[in-house]
């Protein structure tokens, strides 16, 4: 990164501090994709020195529970009190200020779907433990980003209700230091006061935000939105009462040159993108947006568009077309299914069910609650016993906290997409998927699908339980080229692994006719792609994966049956491969592996 | 410290949301006819999903309940005659109140307690009394269960709200109480499809499914967001400015739901009903009497003397496209398949 670019890159990061500043709640807030280390500490602390004085800063921690997220009852102070008293949680503490998520990519939906909620409503509600209460939230939220790998990114549901995607993984210290930021906390007090004043958008603003957000791929319309909050704020903090085109220009290079899937395709020659290395880039939401709008008429330019469309260009991370034609998801998901980060601990507790009555064995944890009204209607005839004004548990009051640890399974399907039978594996395998999604509700079961051809394997459905998402993923399949059996066995059993981890159980469904011709290099040659394949399918013996090899070979040969027995798997041959028949088998050995 | 749970009075105006035809219309159907069966509605993320419920929330009229029952029962209705503290007062001439349509949010992470309700801690903790709390259950007694992210929802909380919703009645037995009330509501649903599928129980429980998608035409999201940012700046001016557009809509559903009672279908739309759901294979009765529910309630909605051909056709896909037999190897969706056996059936 040449020091310009940098400089540049550590100036926008410093601009969407101060703006953040200015309104927090209307902007949602931040992604810093930085690891932790000065730069970031350092972003934090101007941050932070810019927000009003006495503004609440809350870490949520990643694993963050309910009650001390949303809020709940407060056990000292009911005890002492003899009734139920609330206790706030992380949300409703921010109120007025910021909450910082560290580790952002790695948050689970469920926490996700909460800050959601927070955010949109400003308000957290809470019916938890007895209490039916509200409690203001209007916060702006720091999601610190430390994905290592391109795909590992806050889930995008969030990422889109935050204004600004910062990457500050390339800015050198010496960078971060050698600025000081005095003027601005000055410059943003004034600004936040006259927010307020800043007359509504012009037209020209609005049509020029919107048109640059679509001519850019993004579907959502919160992108011209906070590009528009972001508009008003820089207004703000350059002492005007309109928008002016400048301010659009440089809110939609904050907000939506990051997020941007396309470029406008009759501006495109001119382009001089500026080097940002690896900037946020979103999921495209069809398989090949650059395609999708290449037909599309040429966008109509007035002057606040063109000047807004050029700090978008401006912004564009270099390699935006190539990248934009890869599924940004599905490998977002795979890198995520395979990255180091992404072991989920196996303390998970599973799904809560309520309580029952029981002792407190070790492991147990006790439901206070539920504990407390069990207790409750016997506190008369207790108390005669005993000290008046206190509340009196016995053990046969215990309530013990139920979780539910849902064996969950996960059929990972790695087929051969090789040849000239292809394109009959793929297609009975992609039934296969839908047919065991389409039953599979009440047991919340997940299919992946591997592909290996040519030199390599591909997850071309990453784990899932949406059969929505499962049809639109495979709509379209390559096939034909070499057999690189070794690496579809390696990229499936990776995903086995990870899968292991989040408390999943895997199943191995293998189809293909065995005969490896591309070895773990590539390169072709039968000998050592056959060596290469049988080493592989040890490794899946090894780890103990539940497997099972389908062989589609017209006429089944030894070798199939060789390299099942490597791998522990079942050897099922099937020379006329069919969905239902291979849904059959699955659910039969899912049920036995139980 | 928090307030007790109301209902905001700041919601976006309904009638100030662009577009959006079919969810707009499905919602103002089931506030026609709350026995329709619940809403539906699938969408992308940022289409509105929620600021249209909430909206709706907005413009109900108040309804009247018999004063201080804890389920605001319905002062004119036997069959709601509740159980619990309340049951005493529901004499013939019992005083009663206008209370605003109830629209509940079930949060994320809501515990079973407070769905259904439970002791009352405080009550038996302070005084040693044991009273009924009643749960987001009650509350929701004549309006609406609002569930954002249905998806994301505990199964066992789903398992529960299905029995409930099915039965109409909240059977509570935990911690030596032992209550029944009524707890019929309209369940609203939203969620994004590409992040969990629902079950089919589940989806078959509500009336009408939506589809929303975000607008394509780029004068329409001009419009959004002008109109969107308008709000944020100054909500309670928007709020006024479309408060005449509101109270119209708001007068449409009070004289569509007086008008309900003597709208009849005929022979014939019976007839094609029944042949439409038997020829794109919805299961079960369900898909047939959601139509005609949905049509005369469409036809009130319209002022239309009548029910008709068209307001089969305008109710069929919003009625039909979640009970249509799953076929996994089908690659065209619901809608596609419910217009194309419309097209068949009336335009042959």
């Amino acid at each position: 990164m040449s020091l310009d670019a940098e400089s540049a890159a550590w100036a926008d990061a410093r601009l969407a501090a101060a703006l953040f500043a200015i309104d927090p709640v209307g902007l949602g807030g931040v992604v810093v994709r930085c690891g932790p280390g000065p730069v970031r500490d350092r972003w934090l602390s101007n941050t932070r020195a810019l927000l009003p004085p006495g503004a609440p800063v809350r870490r949520i921690p990643l694993r963050v529970e309910d009650d001390r997220l949303l809020g709940g009852l407060d056990l000292p102070a009911s005890l002492a009190a003899g009734r139920p008293v609330a206790q706030k949680g992380l949300l409703a503490e921010s109120d007025g200020g910021v909450a910082i998520l560290p580790m952002a990519e790695r948050i689970e939906p469920p926490v996700a779907a909460r800050l959601n909620a927070a955010l949109d409503q400003g308000e957290v509600s809470l019916e938890r433990d007895g209490l039916a209460l509200r409690f203001p939230a209007r916060i702006g939220l720091i999601a610190f980003d430390e994905g290592c790998s391109r795909e590992e990114r806050p889930p995008e549901a969030l990422s889109e209700r935050l204004a600004f995607l910062l990457d500050l993984n390339d800015v050198a210290m010496a960078m971060a230091a050698a600025r000081t930021d005095d003027g601005d906390a000055a410059a943003v007090i004034s600004a936040r006061e006259r927010l307020g004043t800043v007359a509504p958008a012009d037209t020209d603003v609005v049509e020029a935000v919107c048109s640059a957000a679509e001519a850019f791929g993004l579907g959502s319309l919160r992108a011209p939105l906070l590009t528009l909050r972001a508009a008003r704020a820089h207004a703000a903090l350059h002492g005007r009462a309109e928008i002016t085109g400048e301010d659009a220009a440089a809110a939609s290079r904050l907000v939506l040159g990051p997020r941007a899937l396309t470029a406008p395709v009759d501006t495109q020659a001119d382009t001089t993108p500026s080097r940002r290395n690896d900037s946020e880039e979103q999921a495209p939401d069809s398989a090949d947006p650059a395609a999708d709008r290449a037909d599309q008429e040429p966008i109509q330019m007035p002057s606040v568009t063109e000047l807004v469309v050029k700090a978008v260009q401006a912004a564009l991370p270099d390699d935006l077309l190539a990248r934009a034609n890869v599924d940004g998801q599905i490998r977002a998901q795979a890198a995520r299914a395979r990255g180091s980060g992404a072991v989920v601990k196996s303390a998970r507790r599973g799904r809560p069910v309520g309580s029952r009555p029981g002792a407190l064995r070790s492991g147990a944890r006790l439901n206070l609650v539920d504990t407390l009204r069990a207790a409750a209607p016997w506190q008369r005839v207790r108390a005669e016993a005993a000290d008046p004004g206190r509340i009196l548990v016995r053990p046969s009051d215990f309530r013990v906290r139920r979780f539910v640890q849902r064996a969950q399974s996960t059929t990972i399907f790695a087929v051969d997409a090789s040849g000239s039978t292809a394109f009959q594996r793929l297609s009975e395998a992609k039934g296969a998927v839908e047919l065991l999604l389409a039953k599979a509700y009440v047991s919340r079961a997940r299919v992946a699908l591997v592909a290996f051809r040519g030199d390599g394997a591909e997850i071309l459905l990453p784990p899932t339980r949406s059969l929505t998402r499962a049809k639109n993923r495979l709509a379209d399949l390559p096939g034909g080229g070499g057999t690189p059996l070794a690496a579809g066995v390696e990229v499936a059993l990776d995903l086995a692994l990870a899968e292991q981890a989040k408390d999943h159980t895997p199943l191995l469904v293998f189809l293909t006719d065995g005969r490896a011709n591309i070895g773990r290099d590539g390169a072709p040659g039968r000998a050592a792609a056959d060596a290469d394949a049988m080493a592989a399918a040890r490794k899946v013996g090894e780890a103990g994966v539940s497997a099972v090899f389908v062989d589609t070979s017209a006429r089944p040969a030894p070798d199939g049956d060789r390299f099942a027995r490597a791998m522990g798997a079942a050897y099922a041959p099937l020379p006329y491969v069919d969905a239902h028949a291979m849904f059959g088998l699955v659910a039969e050995l899912s049920a036995s592996a139980r | 410290m928090g307030v007790r749970t109301r209902r905001m009075r700041t919601a976006y105006p309904f009638s100030a949301i662009v577009g959006q035809d079919e969810m707009k219309l499905a919602l103002l159907i089931a506030a026609t006819d709350p026995g329709i069966g619940g809403v539906m509605v699938f969408g992308d993320r940022g289409t509105g999903k929620s600021t249209a419920v909430r909206a709706l929330a907005a413009l109900l009229p108040p309804i009247e309940a018999v004063k201080g029952c804890m389920f605001h029962c319905d002062p004119r209705s036997d069959a709601g005659r509740c159980a619990g503290d309340c049951g005493r007062n529901h004499k013939q001439d019992a005083p009663t109140e206008w209370i605003p349509t109830p629209v509940v949010d079930l949060p994320l992470g809501a515990t079973e307690d407070r769905v259904v309700g439970a002791l009352d801690l405080e009550r038996a903790l302070t005084r040693g009394e044991k009273h009924f709390e009643p749960g987001l259950l009650a509350r929701a007694h004549r309006g609406f269960l609002y569930i954002d992210e249905v998806n994301l929802l505990e199964d066992y909380l789903v398992d529960l709200l299905l029995d409930v919703a099915a039965s109409g009645e909240n059977v509570v037995e935990r911690e030596g109480l032992s209550v029944r009330h009524p707890a019929r509501f309209v369940l609203i649903g939203s969620g994004n499809p590409e992040e969990g599928e629902l079950r089919p129980q589940l989806l078959d429980r509500f009336g009408l499914s939506v589809e929303v998608r975000t607008p394509s035409v780029l004068a329409d999201r001009i419009e959004v967001v002008r109109r969107r940012d308008a709000y944020d700046r100054d909500p309670e001016q928007f709020i006024a400015h479309w408060a005449k557009a509101d109270e119209g809509v708001r007068d449409q559903v009070l004289a569509a739901r007086r008008a309900l009672s003597a709208l009849h279908a005929s022979d014939e739309v019976l007839e094609s009903a029944s042949r439409l759901c038997m020829s794109i294979g919805a299961d079960g009765l369900r898909g047939e009497l959601t139509i005609l529910r949905a049509a005369r309630a469409l036809a009130a909605l319209r002022g239309d003397p009548a029910i008709a051909e068209q307001h089969m056709r305008d109710v069929a896909p919003m009625a039909l496209r979640h009970r249509l037999r799953r076929n996994p190897l089908d690659q065209s969706g619901s809608t596609v398949r419910i217009e194309r056996a419309m097209a068949e059936q009336f335009d042959a």
